[in-house]
């Protein structure tokens, strides 16, 4: 079971967090929007090989907090809280 | 040298020692231009080449494989072939593929040991039951074989159960498709690669793709490990890995990459002759001909590129094989191991060409490509050959998700994406 760092709650498993997509992928909300824009923001993914920037939440708190992961060998580098109000 | 598959080759070649084999595929150097490059040399990839070359005629093609033939995900799946899915457009595909693993063995003169030996999802719940009932109905209207069975069918199907009063997860029925079953996945490589390979299709093992040349707009071929490579078209079917090709090309995916596991017991004498899925448990289990049991669940819920697996997924995996089965308890697990699977949305494949004009897609399959393999080869060389769509990928081309045009087949899947 490997340990996830909740800016909250500190060390916690891993089964407790759910993926919640890239950091930085911002809701297109400047009125005229087309069907591209619109899909890739809601599918199109990064989906890095090695270091990822990504978007959690900690299932047993709700809170929602940016995570730096290695995607190859999983090593956590950092977490941290979403400054108040801004996009994830 | 015998090449040739017979019982009487056998039979000549078991006199003579077994010394005249002929190596069922040669290890060309790359040459610097083909008609067609191919990369990714796992199940998808060398059908695409076998078609190309047998159907459409195109035989200067190349198969590109950073590693070896067959080493990803095509030796790490459960070998399940099925087409027990919802939507016409998803029933069209994967029944493609199986009618096609039907008549494989004697196409490719190479043993893929198919054995249509059934498939069981189980319901557990009235609800359950209901839903199983709209899969089969389905399966039926798109003209799949498909049977509802009730709690004593299935009882005779799997006595080994656990049926009891004390049952965990009861069962009152489930959806049964005959000619589902398994097979042998790294003879459905190796048959794929010989048959390509006797064509005349390169297989190029050990070359890794660092770059597409890209000129006028338009791909026209890759630069690889070993030396750059001139394509007229370019096709990829790299599963996992499908991300990290198109940032090389440019676009981006609706793919995440995530860890799917399985493991295999020890062997042990025939208990379970059909294969068995619990959806409700995320578990399912099938026995191979060796008598091990292969089985397998739902993907680690972390996005990864590690091909091994974190162990909260198989403790689930394991407890639902152990509640279904009781007296599996005792059996020692002898291997665990995991592919990296290209997980979509709506749980459906991406054929089609890429943004990048020249440069075609067969990814997406999820965790359910094996059983597609043949599909997917001749779709993928249909588009390769023609620069058009096979009418069955149309429905699955990357603009169905700006269309809003998605095949949700998450239920289908079997295994939760």
């Amino acid at each position: 079971m490997q340990l996830f760092p909740c800016p909250f709650c500190g060390p916690r498993a891993e089964s407790e967090f759910h993926f919640a997509g890239d950091l930085g992928n911002a809701r297109p909300d400047d009125g005229d929007v087309s069907d591209a824009r619109w899909s890739a923001y809601l599918h199109t993914r990064r989906n890095p090989k090695g270091a990822a920037r990504e978007v959690w939440m900690h299932l047993t708190c709700g809170e929602i907090f940016a995570m730096d992961r290695d995607t190859v060998t999983h090593r956590v580098s950092g977490s941290h809280a979403l400054a108040e109000g801004s996009t994830p | 040298m015998t090449r040739h598959y017979s019982a009487l080759s056998l039979l000549k070649e078991g006199l003579g020692g077994h010394r005249g084999w002929e190596p069922a595929w040669r290890s060309p150097q790359p040459k610097s231009r083909y008609d067609v490059v191919v990369v990714g040399g796992g199940g998808h990839g060398l059908a695409t080449a076998y078609y190309l070359a047998r159907t459409h005629g195109i035989r200067d093609v190349a198969v590109i494989e950073k590693g070896w033939i067959g080493g990803g995900n095509t030796g790490r799946n459960t070998t399940v072939v099925r087409s027990n899915y919802f939507f016409p457009e998803s029933a069209a595909l994967y029944e493609m593929a199986l009618k096609l693993y039907e008549g494989l063995s004697r196409e490719l003169d190479f043993n893929i040991m198919l054995s249509q030996r059934g498939m069981l999802s189980l319901a557990h719940s009235p609800m359950e039951m209901e839903l199983a009932a709209r899969t089969v109905n389905a399966m039926q209207i798109n003209g799949i074989d498909a049977e509802l069975l009730g709690i004593d069918e299935v009882r005779r199907k799997i006595p080994a159960y656990d049926f009891g009063p004390g049952a965990r997860h009861p069962v009152l029925g489930g959806v049964w498709q005959g000619r589902g079953g398994t097979a042998r996945h790294d003879a459905v490589a190796w048959g794929y690669a010989r048959a390509a390979d006797g064509l005349g299709v390169d297989l190029i093992q050990g070359c890794e793709v660092e770059d597409f040349i890209v000129e006028g707009g338009r791909c026209r071929g890759v630069k690889t490990t070993r030396g750059e490579i001139r394509a007229d078209r370019v096709g990829v079917a790299v599963a996992g890995h499908s991300s990290v090709l198109a940032a090389k090309a440019g676009f981006g995916l609706p793919v995440t990459s995530y860890t799917l596991q399985a493991c295999v017991s020890e062997p042990v004498k025939p208990i379970v002759d059909c294969v068995v899925l619990a959806p409700a448990l995320g578990t399912y289990v099938s026995q191979s001909d060796k008598g091990d049991l292969v089985f397998g669940g739902g993907l680690d819920r972390i996005p990864s590129y590690a091909q091994r697996g974190n162990l909260p997924v198989l403790e689930t995996v394991i407890t639902g094989l152990l509640e279904m089965f009781p007296c599996f308890r005792q059996l020692k697990l002898m291997r665990q191991w995991a592919g990296i699977v290209d997980v979509v949305p709506d749980s459906s494949p991406i054929l089609g060409e890429s943004p990048l004009p020249g440069l075609f897609l067969n990814c997406g399959w999820g965790t359910g490509g094996f059983k597609a393999i043949p599909a997917g080869g001749v779709l993928l060389a249909h588009l390769l050959a023609t620069g058009r769509h096979h009418e069955v990928s149309r429905p699955f081309d990357l603009d169905r998700f700006a269309r809003g045009r998605l095949i949700d087949e998450a239920a289908g899947s079997g295994i939760a994406h």
